[in-house]
């Protein structure tokens, strides 16, 4: 299965810019489907985005967050060519990991 | 070969961590980075995602209140005409950055997303979130163990509840 993270690491000097678009439900158990029966809530909770070997950003996420997630930060100290680590995990035990190679 | 011996320092490692954090959540110790690791520890804040208000969100992720800061920029659309996807970004000059998190005062849980911003990190997030109706905007900035905040009405037109 494609993986549900798509990522884009760029580097620019010493500032590498991350986008990351994560396809999921995000549903926040309180809307209704087309026979009146609730969705249950299923949503991200926990998304880490690693570069050698240490965390560089950590996203808690609640059911506000949008359908389909997108996320944008920068960081210090990684290269062109260095491995980031994107990870996620959601409420009902469900998770996602992708490896992206800076720009 | 290593994973096998090195799963019990990072299983420690991580108890310690929760030993430490209960510790923290029991004694509000006056100390500027015992209260950053508070916020930063790894520890998913269920607690501060059930509450309703913003202010018991803001108290039960950070337990402290934050004052407003025009050194914290949010950036959110004036009107928002689908309020299942807002893009809302917030930047900062603030130094010694721990974490960015939002809220939506009017959702029916106000937390919305909280970042922890390691070391190296900019202090700088643009994400995007469900709005139920028209509502304040809160960006909360914990900076050297204290917070700051910037607000800003969106008016949605749709509500992001589906429907």
């Amino acid at each position: 299965m494609a993986s549900s993270i798509r990522v884009r690491a760029t580097a620019n000097g010493d500032i590498t810019e991350v986008q990351a678009l994560i396809q999921h439900p995000m549903d926040t158990g309180l809307v209704k489907d087309s026979k009146g029966e609730l969705i249950p809530a299923h949503y991200i909770q926990v998304l880490k985005f690693e570069c050698n070997g240490k965390d560089v950003f950590v996203a808690n996420w609640g059911t506000a967050v949008s359908k389909d997630p997108y996320v944008k930060f920068s960081f210090k100290g990684a290269k062109k060519g260095d491995d980031l680590k994107i990870s996620w995990t959601d409420n009902k035990g469900g998770s996602d990991t992708t490896t992206a190679k800076i720009a | 070969m290593t994973t096998r011996t090195g799963l019990h320092p990072t299983r420690r490692l991580i108890l310690q961590g929760a030993a430490s954090v209960a510790l923290l959540g029991l004694g509000n110790l006056p100390f500027g980075a015992t209260s950053a690791l508070a916020a930063a520890n790894d520890k998913y804040p269920e607690e501060a995602f059930k509450q309703k208000s913003e202010a018991d969100a803001i108290k039960a992720l950070y337990g402290k209140t934050a004052e407003p800061s025009d050194k914290v920029k949010l950036d959110a659309p004036e009107i928002a005409e689908n309020g299942g996807v807002v893009p809302i970004a917030v930047t900062t000059t603030l130094d010694k950055v721990t974490s960015i998190s939002f809220f939506v005062a009017e959702n029916p849980n106000a937390l919305a997303a909280s970042y922890k911003i390691p070391d190296g990190t900019m202090p700088s997030v643009a994400n995007r979130l469900k709005m139920a109706k028209t509502s304040n905007v809160v960006a909360i900035v914990e900076a050297d163990g204290k917070l700051y905040s910037a607000t800003k009405e969106v008016k949605v037109t749709v509500g992001g509840c589906g429907g």
